[in-house]
Order: C-alpha cells, then sequence, then structure tokens
C-alpha cells in the first residue's frame, strides 16, 4: 500500500504513515463490526441449543439487534462511582479495548493482507494477550467495591495461569514450523498431513496439544465454562458491575474481539490458516481470506456452542486444570516433539 | 524523521513515567506507571532492532511480574499518614544511597570514556549478525557457545524455585485435610449423592 501511495506524490515517509493508518482502520473496522455481527450470532446459538428463537425483532432475522443494542448504550448516562478511582475506573475499559484490537495488527488474512510481518509475530500476540488481564484489574480495583475487585483478583491468578500452558503449547507450534512469523507458520502447513491436508492438527502428537489450546483459549477469553470472573450467581457481574454506557459497551466490544482472536489464531496455529483444507490446485483459486474467515468462524460456533452446553467450573477446579494437567501435558508434550523433530530429522530453520 | 519522533516520545515517556513511579502517591499508581515505564522501555528496543527482546520485556515483566506487584499492592491496606511518618526518619539513608548511586554512575560513565576493558569475551561474539533474525542469533550464542553457562543460569533458578516451595510449604498435621480429592468428586453419581425418602405425614426423616 506504500507504493499506491508514493505514487500519488508523497514522499517515502509520508507515504508509509498514511498507508500504516489506512491498513490500521481497514483492519479494526470490519473487525468491530464483526464483533457486532458475532454477538448476534453468539444469541442466535445459545438460542437454537435452549429451543429459544433469540433475538428476531430489529431488522430482518434480528440481524440488527446489536447495532441496536449500541445505540441504546450509546445514549445511557455514564455513571462513575463517588469512591471510584476516577482516573483509572476511565482507563480501563480503554486499556481492554485498545489490547484488544492491537493484537490484529500481526494476524495474517492471507499471505499478503498482514498489516505487520514481524518475525516475532507469535511472541507479539503471546505479549498483547498478557496484557489483557490489565483492563479487567484495574477496573476491579479502580470501582472500589466488592465484588469487582473479587473478579479483578481471580482473573489476575486465571489469566497468568492459563497464559504459561498457553505459551508451551506455542512452542511445539513453532518447534514444527522452525519460526515465529506467522505467515510463515501457515506457510510450513502446506500438504502437511499425508501430503495434502493443509493443516497441523492431523499431526497425533499436536491434536492433543491443539485441544489443550482451544481449552485455554476458552480460559484465556473468560469464557464459559471458565467465565469465574463475571461469574453472575457469585460476583453480580463481575468487574463489569460499577459500569455503564459507553464504557460497558467498550469491555464488551474489547471481550468479544479477544474471542474472535483466539479463534483466527486456532486457525492459524493448527488449522492451517488462510490456507484450503485441501492441497489441491482448484481450491486455491478462492480467496485467503475466505477459508482464514471460515475456519475462525466455525471456532466461534464452538465457542458458542460450548457456553450453551457446559457448566461454569469451580476457582479450584479451574486453577487445577491450569497448572496440574494442562502445565505438565504441554511441557511433557515439548519434549516429545522436539524428540520425534530430532529423531525424523525435521529440525532447523528448514522443517 | 518517524524514527526519531518516536525515539524521543518513548524516552520522555519512559523518563517521565519512571520519575511518576517514585512520585506517585497511591502504589497501584505507582506499580500502573512502572508498566507504563517496561512499555516505553519495550518501545526503544525495537527501535534498536532487538525486537525479541522487546517481546520479552513485555511478556515476562509487563505480563507476568508486574501482574503479581498490582495483585499485592492492590491488596495492601496503607495509612498514608504512617507512611508520610517515616520519611524523616529514613530521609538521610536514602540521601547516601542516591549519593552513592550517583557517584557509581558518574564512575561507570567516565570508565567507559576512558576505553574498552579487556573482558576476555572471546573473539567474533561481539561481531554483529545481520544476516539473521533475532532469535537465530540468540539461540547461536545462547545454545552454542555459551551452553555450559546458559545451562548452568537455569540450574540455579530451579535451584531457587525449589529453595521457595521449600520454605513456604508446610505438612498439614492431619494429612490430607482441606485438600480436594478431584477423582472421589469425579466419580460421585446420583445413585450415592442423593436418597429418595417419602416419609409419613408427621413424621420426620432420619438420615
Amino acid at each position: 500500500m506504500t507504493e499506491f501511495f508514493q505514487s500519488l506524490g508523497m514522499s517515502y515517509e509520508a507515504a508509509w504513515f498514511t498507508a500504516t493508518i489506512a491498513g490500521i482502520l481497514l483492519i479494526a473496522l470490519p473487525v468491530m463490526l464483526a464483533v457486532a455481527m458475532v454477538i448476534y450470532v453468539d444469541r442466535k446459538v445459545w438460542a437454537a441449543i435452549n429451543l429459544r428463537r433469540g433475538p428476531n425483532v430489529v431488522g430482518p432475522f434480528g440481524i440488527l439487534q446489536s447495532f441496536a443494542d449500541a445505540l441504546k448504550v450509546m445514549l445511557q448516562e455514564t455513571i462513575i462511582p463517588s469512591a471510584a478511582n476516577k482516573g483509572i475506573f476511565i482507563l480501563a475499559p480503554i486499556v481492554t479495548f485498545t489490547v484488544a484490537l492491537a493484537a490484529w495488527a500481526v494476524v495474517p488474512f492471507s499471505a499478503e493482507a498482514v498489516l505487520a510481518d514481524i518475525n516475532v509475530g507469535l511472541l507479539y500476540i503471546l505479549a498483547i494477550s498478557s496484557l489483557s488481564v490489565y483492563g479487567v484489574v484495574m477496573a476491579g480495583w479502580a470501582s472500589n467495591s466488592k465484588y469487582p475487585f473479587f473478579s479483578a483478583m481471580r482473573a489476575a491468578a486465571q489469566m497468568i495461569s492459563y497464559e504459561v500452558s498457553i505459551g508451551f503449547i506455542l512452542v511445539c507450534v513453532v518447534l514444527f514450523a522452525g519460526t515465529f512469523n506467522l505467515n510463515d507458520i501457515v506457510r510450513a502447513q502446506e500438504g502437511f498431513g499425508l501430503g495434502f491436508i493443509n493443516a497441523y492438527v492431523v499431526h497425533p502428537l499436536l491434536f492433543p496439544m491443539w485441544v489443550v489450546f482451544f481449552i485455554s483459549s476458552l480460559a484465556e477469553t473468560q469464557r464459559v465454562p471458565f467465565d469465574l470472573t463475571e461469574a453472575e450467581s457469585e460476583l453480580v457481574a463481575g468487574y463489569q458491575t460499577e459500569y455503564s454506557s459507553m464504557a460497558f459497551a467498550m469491555f464488551w466490544l474489547g471481550e468479544y474481539a479477544n474471542i474472535l482472536l483466539m479463534c483466527m489464531l486456532n486457525a492459524l496455529l493448527f488449522w492451517g490458516g488462510w490456507l484450503p483444507p485441501i492441497d489441491w490446485e482448484p481450491l486455491y483459486a478462492v480467496p485467503g481470506i475466505v477459508w482464514l474467515l471460515l475456519k475462525g468462524f466455525m471456532f466461534f460456533f464452538f465457542f458458542s456452542w460450548v457456553m450453551a452446553t457446559v457448566p461454569r467450573y469451580r476457582y479450584d477446579q479451574l486453577m487445577r486444570l491450569g497448572w496440574k494437567v494442562f502445565l505438565p501435558m504441554s511441557l511433557i508434550f515439548i519434549v516429545v516433539i522436539s524428540g520425534y523433530l530430532m529423531a525424523t530429522g525435521h529440525f532447523g530453520a528448514a522443517a | 524523521m518517524i524514527q526519531t519522533f518516536a525515539f524521543y516520545l518513548f524516552a520522555v515517556l519512559l523518563i517521565a513515567s519512571a520519575v511518576l513511579v517514585i512520585m506517585a502517591r497511591n502504589p497501584v499508581h505507582s506499580v500502573l506507571w512502572l508498566i507504563l515505564a517496561f512499555f516505553n522501555a519495550a518501545g526503544l528496543m525495537v527501535l534498536v532492532g532487538a525486537e525479541f527482546i522487546a517481546m520479552l520485556l513485555v511478556i515476562v515483566y509487563v505480563g507476568a511480574v508486574a501482574v503479581l506487584f498490582l495483585f499485592v499492592v492492590m491488596m495492601l491496606d496503607i495509612d498514608y499518614a504512617e507512611l508520610r511518618a517515616g520519611f524523616i526518619k529514613n530521609f538521610p539513608l536514602g540521601l547516601a544511597i542516591a549519593a552513592i548511586l550517583l557517584a557509581e554512575l558518574v564512575l561507570g560513565l567516565g570508565a567507559y570514556r576512558a576505553g574498552a576493558f579487556e573482558l576476555g569475551t572471546p573473539s567474533g561474539a561481539a561481531a554483529p549478525v545481520l544476516d539473521r533474525s533475532n532469535i537465530e542469533s540468540l539461540g547461536a550464542v545462547l545454545y552454542r557457545d555459551y551452553l555450559f553457562l546458559f545451562e548452568a543460569a537455569g540450574l540455579v533458578l530451579l535451584v531457587a524455585m525449589v529453595g521457595a516451595i521449600v520454605l513456604t510449604h508446610r505438612q498439614r498435621p492431619d494429612g490430607a485435610r482441606g485438600q480436594q480429592n478431584i477423582t472421589k468428586q469425579v466419580r460421585r453419581n446420583p445413585d450415592e449423592a442423593t436418597v429418595m425418602k417419602q416419609p409419613e405425614i408427621g413424621k420426620g426423616v432420619e438420615l
């Protein structure tokens, strides 16, 4: 895109700057739109599983429900509790929202459509997702209220615990791909399974890691069955209790943007990203972004499915699963996978 | 131009937030300023091309260490008047430490200006490796040239970790009280957990 702006007569630096801004908008705005639609899909899927109708009033099939909700929330009064720590109280939803959008910078939508094709893409995502806990913790502390505070402490412990096992699972993928660049990880999956399946997940050593990664991403985004931070039967609404109006909406947008990101990561790291599922020439005629979105939304459906069918975990069960099951398991798999790659000669940058 | 602008932005924000870490009255604000300082330091690392170090800084310090700081500091019940009272008493000590640090800084800068010091590093170790990415060159140095030292450092950390666990672990006197037995919980089924009783009218149930 830089070349295009340069052809308009800009200097290289100005063109780069404009191109980056344009790229950010090109990613952020569709993500926001996708979030609105995905909330609607989420509610429809729960409704279908619960034998209800779900939103069906606003627009055809209720498709404009999210926009109606957004409008309602925007017109509400912003209430800041008098005992709250004002600055941090306002900053918390902004942090959640910004961090959720920032991670999208390195997501490759197709071989070329990526804003920042950096060498440490996967580490960048890990770094950004470890930041998302701050929004929750700041909101919980600044609200100066009991339930949000409990929620903040739960969130901090939960996200640190599951980040550890997510980190080790990512190491397994990196061992196979030999790179931290997300685009190269996707390319490494071309024809990986039996020479014609474009996905890491078909490998018997990586399939269990994908299952662990999927469950960890549920925990990382605080979805059911791990939504202990906003367990409504225990904590009212968790860290969002004292929030209203746009601040509340920003928490929601950030949360769903994070969920979508985790779905995309599942697709990119284990299911071939923007590659078609099977290494067959005519399938490459379909643009990569279509494949990525199809895969991503399949995982979003899984997320909703889990939400509608599984009861909430107890907090000690959550911690046990993270530290005593997933962490040892992913550690063992790192050793086994390294050994396997050494034995089959797939190590090094060429793998 | 953008690089210069970004450098001054990161540098100024880094120094400003570092100052605010010690100036902030509320310890939670201090930790948040510290996080901003870490973040700007990571930005500076990216500017000099050390993107791997920058990401590690964010993951390790911002993502884990600072969260634990915040976790602990949030739960402190602080009396500000009491904090203020200790200030005068500890002021001379603080001043002395500050003077020592300043002297060391000046000395260090002077020594740096005086010329390189022979540390006995193998030749070629300092040569920049430009054709490889950060991660590859770091890996080559850590796992090939300094493998033994690297593993020794890992061992020291392991011992420290085991030590911390041993120090804080306490055996409960009456066996495993207060611990969850997950297998037992999972294997519980409705047949043994619930009883159907049909008490006669006017009589209670004996369990």
